[in-house]
């Protein structure tokens, strides 16, 4: 048997010891909530009236005419409130800290969409809230500060180390080893030590609960694969998990393939042969890393998906063949982007997109009788001012230079 | 002689003893050697060398940016390691490696606790292994005659304290309050009865760091605690004012 809080060789909790005890009381008020079946309900009625659960799958007819394969159904986690799957582990996390009577949270964000996440979810529930966020994701995702300011949040933009997703959350680290007393670490992703990524894959297990139900009602049996993109790996782990013991569907994990894999300018950890074994961040995965152990400066056109590590969960199921890992470019990106938009009128993240990438580049080989499923996992529309630049714009551009002649000549 | 046997006899000679540190490659090897110079010739007893990694969790801002920089210089674990022998051989006093737990895992733990005892370093503090996740390392430690630093922390209960110890050796380091490296600490009278109950877990001899930096902190924690821990203040001090100015500071720290 696996030691708690590893899956194969992967996990652990490399925590210092001033945390002992919040891990303590963490794993208990965890375990308790578990073994509850009132809690789960509470979760079900919160997210069906105050998100949109549960969120539709969408039958996407023209990209299927399009590429002559399968039927390619779309796992629509972007029409959750706030627009992404990381209201699914909010809201849950947001359930435990009430019940541990704790009056602040804190959280690292990337892209921005867990930051505003957590920050609805504290002005919910009454909570103080403070988010961190690489100074580089600031300016990439400057909406969504915008968001999580006006939401009542603290945004502290960090300066250290390459300034994105894990300088946050180091950050965010540093904080709670200060104030454990009253606030709790809302952790993004299925990442981190335990029981950060087996409790975080249980909040987003709701997304696979749905769809398994969904696709065999429209499409009578399971699907043929299953697409998700994988930054930490939480909405990979989310609906990966409504089909984890069908054998016959095939589970595939995309990761960003920034600038190419032989660039070295991407953040694939298991679709490249770049990382190795390591403990990070509280946890033992495949790092994209130095010969000496230093982590390396990853690169990728969603802010969400730039990080060094990957779920321990997934690295497991990546080891044992069940996951298999695949990488999309930021080129590659833009284009499945332009064409999700035209042909069926939905706009992915950037993030998201990553998983269109590679279930359109294997639609074409299965029949048009089976089904794939490719878990939309937010929405790109307040990814405006990035992907607006990632497609040079020029009505775009020449718009937000008026803007900024008209705030300048205030 | 093993390091509690030796810390415990330069403590009948002096009511306190001080232990320092430094960031290895930080600002350079040849500041780290003035640096180590100035500490031992002015009676500093022990001194950890924190390895640099790329995301020192545990640090404050002051060291985060040692770390940064010592990496960004171009500092390798391999250059640290020479270093080390080089100071290990030259002075009297015991050396630790500080670091996190990644360096020692890439390198191989056993390679690298082996590498340690033979270029004469007496222990390590790793501040994100616990000793539920770091059965290898304590067992490797205590074969290779190494002193694996346990901590304590505020938030540790007495139960926890009693199993730290258990897998401790050399000494205690005692955290003096939540929250990262660098910042002041108020000893108060929830520190005096932390320090009780730190002294109540364990025969090891107590050293207390986080946030001591002036003669007035090494004071209040005289009679109370076997160790001063200095980090971020002599860091400060060689950024401010230079190498030369550790000297006078460190003596003037005990009366």
């Amino acid at each position: 048997m696996d030691k708690p809080g590893y899956f194969g060789q992967w996990g652990g909790a490399y925590i210092p010891e001033v945390l002992y005890e919040t891990f303590r009381e963490l794993k208990e008020v965890y375990t308790n909530a578990k073994a509850d079946p009132a809690f789960w309900q509470e979760y079900l009625d919160l997210m069906g009236s105050y998100s949109c659960r549960p969120t539709p799958l969408t039958h996407a007819d023209n990209l299927s005419r399009h590429f002559g394969g399968a039927q390619i159904f779309i796992k629509r986690e972007d029409l959750n409130h706030t627009g992404a799957h990381k209201a699914n582990n909010v809201m849950g996390q947001g359930l435990l800290v009430k019940r541990m009577g704790k009056t602040r949270v804190i959280a690292e964000t990337g892209a921005g969409q867990h930051g505003v996440a957590c920050a609805t979810m504290a002005a919910k529930f009454g909570f103080a809230c403070t988010i961190y966020m690489g100074e580089e994701d600031v300016h990439r995702q400057r909406p969504n500060v915008f968001w999580m300011e006006k939401l009542g949040a603290t945004v502290v933009p960090v300066t250290t180390g390459s300034r994105t997703l894990k300088d946050a959350i180091n950050e965010a680290f540093r904080d709670w080893v200060s104030n454990m007393d009253t606030t709790h670490y809302v952790m993004g992703t299925v990442c981190g030590p335990h029981p950060f990524p087996e409790m975080v894959a249980w909040f987003q297990s709701i997304i696979g609960q749905e769809a398994r139900k969904q696709i065999i009602k429209v499409h009578g049996k399971l699907p043929a694969r299953v697409y998700a993109c994988v930054g930490g790996g939480s909405n990979a782990m989310g609906i990966f998990q409504g089909f984890l013991t069908d054998p016959e569907v095939e589970l595939i994990g995309v990761e960003a393939g920034g600038k190419g894999l032989d660039t070295g300018q991407h953040a694939a950890r298991l679709a490249s042969q770049d990382a190795s074994p390591g403990v990070a961040q509280g946890y033992k995965t495949m790092f994209l890393q130095d010969a000496d152990g230093q982590m390396r400066d990853t690169h990728s056109v969603a802010a969400g998906l730039d990080y060094i590590g990957v779920s321990p969960l997934l690295t497991d199921l990546w080891e044992k063949d069940r996951v298999r890992f695949a990488a999309a470019t930021d080129q590659e990106v833009m284009a499945a982007l332009d064409l999700t938009i035209k042909k069926e009128g939905i706009i992915p993240a950037l993030e998201s997109t990553h998983a269109f990438v590679q279930a359109f580049k294997e639609a074409g080989e299965l029949a048009p009788d089976q089904a794939i499923i490719i878990n939309q996992s937010g929405r790109g529309d307040k990814d405006i001012f990035t992907i607006a630049h990632a497609f040079d714009d020029p009505s775009w551009k020449e718009f937000i230079r008026k803007k900024g002649e008209e705030y300048a000549a205030r | 002689m093993q390091l509690v046997e030796q810390l415990r006899a330069a403590r009948t000679k002096k009511d306190i003893l001080l232990m320092t540190h430094l960031v290895l490659g930080y600002p350079s090897f040849a500041v780290n050697r003035e640096v180590i110079h100035q500490m031992v010739a002015n009676g500093v007893d022990i001194i950890e060398l924190q390895i640099p990694f790329s995301e020192p969790m545990a640090d404050g801002p002051m060291i985060i940016k040692a770390n940064q920089e010592a990496i960004a210089n171009g500092t390798k674990v391999a250059d640290c390691l020479a270093f080390a022998a080089e100071m290990a051989a030259q002075y009297d006093i015991p050396f630790l490696f500080m670091t996190y737990y990644n360096i020692l895992f890439k390198y191989g733990v056993k390679k690298f606790l082996n590498k340690a005892r033979e270029i004469g370093i007496r222990g390590f503090i790793v501040p994100d292994l616990p000793p539920e996740e770091g059965e290898e390392y304590l067992q490797l430690a205590r074969e290779f005659d190494l002193a694996p630093i346990q901590i304590f922390a505020p938030t540790s209960t007495e139960e926890r304290m009693r199993i730290l110890a258990r897998h401790g050796a050399g000494f205690i380091y005692c955290v003096a309050r939540r929250g990262v490296t660098g910042s002041k600490t108020e000893f108060d009278a929830s520190f005096d009865a932390y320090l009780a109950r730190c002294r109540k877990a364990t025969d090891l001899p107590l050293a207390v760091g986080f946030g001591i930096s002036s003669r007035a902190d090494v004071q209040i924690l005289t009679g109370k605690a076997d160790l001063a821990v200095i980090g971020t203040a002599t860091i400060r001090l060689v950024e401010e004012k230079g190498p030369e100015a550790v000297g006078p500071f460190i003596a003037g720290l005990r009366g």
